[in-house]
């Protein structure tokens, strides 16, 4: 039931990626450009995602999954140095190329050598990035 | 074109939909980053098999639209553009544990307030490289 599930959710997030142009990197960087041609594209794909999403949050207090268990718990609430400076990278990677996660896997198959040269380098990263975060933690001062 | 925006929205319902499944139904956030991640550095645990089959249709559902409804696909780059954009992206996603689909729309729909910092500094960072982009590299 878990894979049953979790197949649906990654067909229809790889459906709503596709049909909303979002593995195009020329229209997330065209949203990105504020202060050129700018493509609103990317916030209309933005909220319209937040709205189920936010139907689907409302629905958890007092129920189970679906699938039983319990839901993940909220995350540490802390705006802190991980928050932050992991942010700035991923925006700089992101404003680069104009691949986030989950469109460069959705691209996989019709992404060319590039989308196949940005997905690996982002494994090899992501690979590293429990090293990077405790580097970051023990550099001292205070988050 | 002037009606991308309905496919975007048409688009973003569909992903807001699969991140509700995701919730209600396996109790997970629906994390892009987070589902690679975890299984990359192996913090998925027991969990992998959920995690494959999430990336498997991934892969397999817009590699069949691709064949009746093709969109623009990513423009070739400079590989070592390519390279450093993928580390920083790939390290930052997972020290920040969120990107796009994890804090952007699954933290703020819960007005989460590090999905919402979060978004406005990767947004911010992003439109900030593009700015640089176009003055040192002479455009995108």
């Amino acid at each position: 039931m878990r894979i049953i599930l979790a197949l649906i959710a990654g067909g229809l997030f790889g459906a709503g990626l596709h049909i909303s142009g979002m593995t195009d990197t020329g229209k997330v960087q065209g949203f990105l450009d504020f202060f050129g041609a700018w493509d609103v594209t990317l916030a209309f794909v933005m909220g319209g995602a937040i709205i189920p999403m936010a139907i689907a949050w409302r629905m958890v207090p007092g129920r189970a999954p679906l699938v039983g268990g319990s839901f993940i718990p909220a995350p540490d609430p802390a705006l802190d140095r991980r928050l932050i400076t992991g942010s700035v990278l991923f925006g700089i990677g992101w404003g680069l190329i104009g691949l986030c996660p989950g469109p460069a896997i959705a691209s996989l198959t019709y992404g060319g050598w590039s989308g196949a040269l940005f997905l690996a380098a982002m494994l090899v990263g992501m690979f590293f990035a429990p090293t990077a975060a405790l580097r970051l933690d023990s550099l001292g001062g205070r988050a | 074109m002037p009606i991308d925006w309905v496919f975007g929205l048409i688009g973003g319902l569909l992903i807001g939909l699969a991140g509700a499944v995701y919730l209600l139904g396996n109790g997970r956030v629906m994390g892009a980053s987070g589902i690679i991640g975890g299984l990359v550095d192996r913090s998925a645990g027991g969990a992998w098999p959920e995690r494959l089959a999430f990336l498997g249709a991934l892969v397999v559902v817009p590699a069949v639209l691709q064949v009746g409804m093709p969109v623009d696909t990513a423009t070739a780059q400079a590989p070592i553009l390519l390279i450093v954009a993928g580390i920083f992206v790939g390290v930052g996603t997972r020290i920040a544990n969120g990107c796009t689909s994890g804090h952007g729309v699954c933290g703020i729909s819960r007005l989460s307030p590090r999905g919402i910092v979060a978004t406005l500094v990767y947004i911010g960072a992003g439109a900030l490289t593009v700015i640089a982009l176009r003055l040192f590299l002479g455009g995108l």
